[in-house]
């Protein structure tokens, strides 16, 4: 399952929703906000979406892994709104009977988050300034992988 | 010459900051989802170009070359950062 939220992720309970007797693995990725950016230093940022095209492709992704790879359970959260340095933006939780399937499933998951949703960034520097990744140029050549 | 189509455009991100706007009903004679972002481009000075964007159609991601009917809810998505 796949949804946005404005609040913080509570890293434990999505862990614990993935959770099943069969689960020999579980992993977890989780993206957080870094304090630097191509050298510039980020003090906050704040994440936009065009939530049901989001809803929908994350959805689509979650159920792509379930079919590619044998897992039990796969769950996907997004932050939309402000966030500070450190806070997670993304939360990937997948569990499978093995751990192959599970780092497999998990890498696809966060990949093609970062490929496909309609979700933007905008970082606000320590110098007053701000700008959206990956927007500020005619050639999208900021790419932040 | 097809009559003008009412399209609701809703903007996002640094689309949304350089219109000023969240969305805007728009009556155009754009036969195509390009054709449509080139004539808000004109009118709202977008930076951007179509070929760095992708486009939604009823909430649904589109080519650029669909074309248009009245009642549509278009989006342009500039390069997403997401993760």
């Amino acid at each position: 399952m796949f949804a946005l939220t404005k609040e913080q992720i509570d890293e434990p309970a999505v862990v614990r929703s993935v959770e099943s007797s069969g689960a020999g693995a579980i992993v977890v990725f989780a993206g957080r906000v870094r304090d630097k950016n191509e050298g510039r230093t980020v003090n906050r940022l704040e994440y936009e979406a065009f939530e049901p095209l989001c809803l929908h492709e994350g959805m689509r992704i979650i159920a792509e892994a379930e079919g590619m790879f044998e897992i039990t359970a796969a769950r996907c959260l997004h932050r939309t709104g402000g966030l500070s340095v450190g806070e997670t933006a993304v939360l990937v939780a997948v569990a499978a009977g093995h751990r192959g399937p599970a780092f497999q499933a998990c890498s696809y998951i966060i990949d093609q988050v970062k490929a496909r949703l309609p979700i933007w960034k905008k970082e606000h520097y320590q110098d007053g300034t701000s700008g959206w990744v990956n927007c500020q140029s005619h050639t999208g050549a900021h790419c932040h992988k | 010459m097809k009559a003008p189509a009412r399209l609701l455009v809703r903007y996002f991100a640094i689309l949304r900051d350089q219109s000023g706007l969240a969305e805007e009903t728009v009556d155009s004679k754009a036969e195509t989802a390009r054709e449509l972002y080139a004539e808000l481009m004109a009118r709202h000075g977008f930076s951007l170009e179509a070929d760095y964007m992708k486009v939604a159609i009823n909430a649904e991601f589109a080519d650029w070359e669909s074309p248009l009917s009245s009642g549509d809810t278009v989006v342009f998505i500039p390069p997403t950062a997401g993760g």
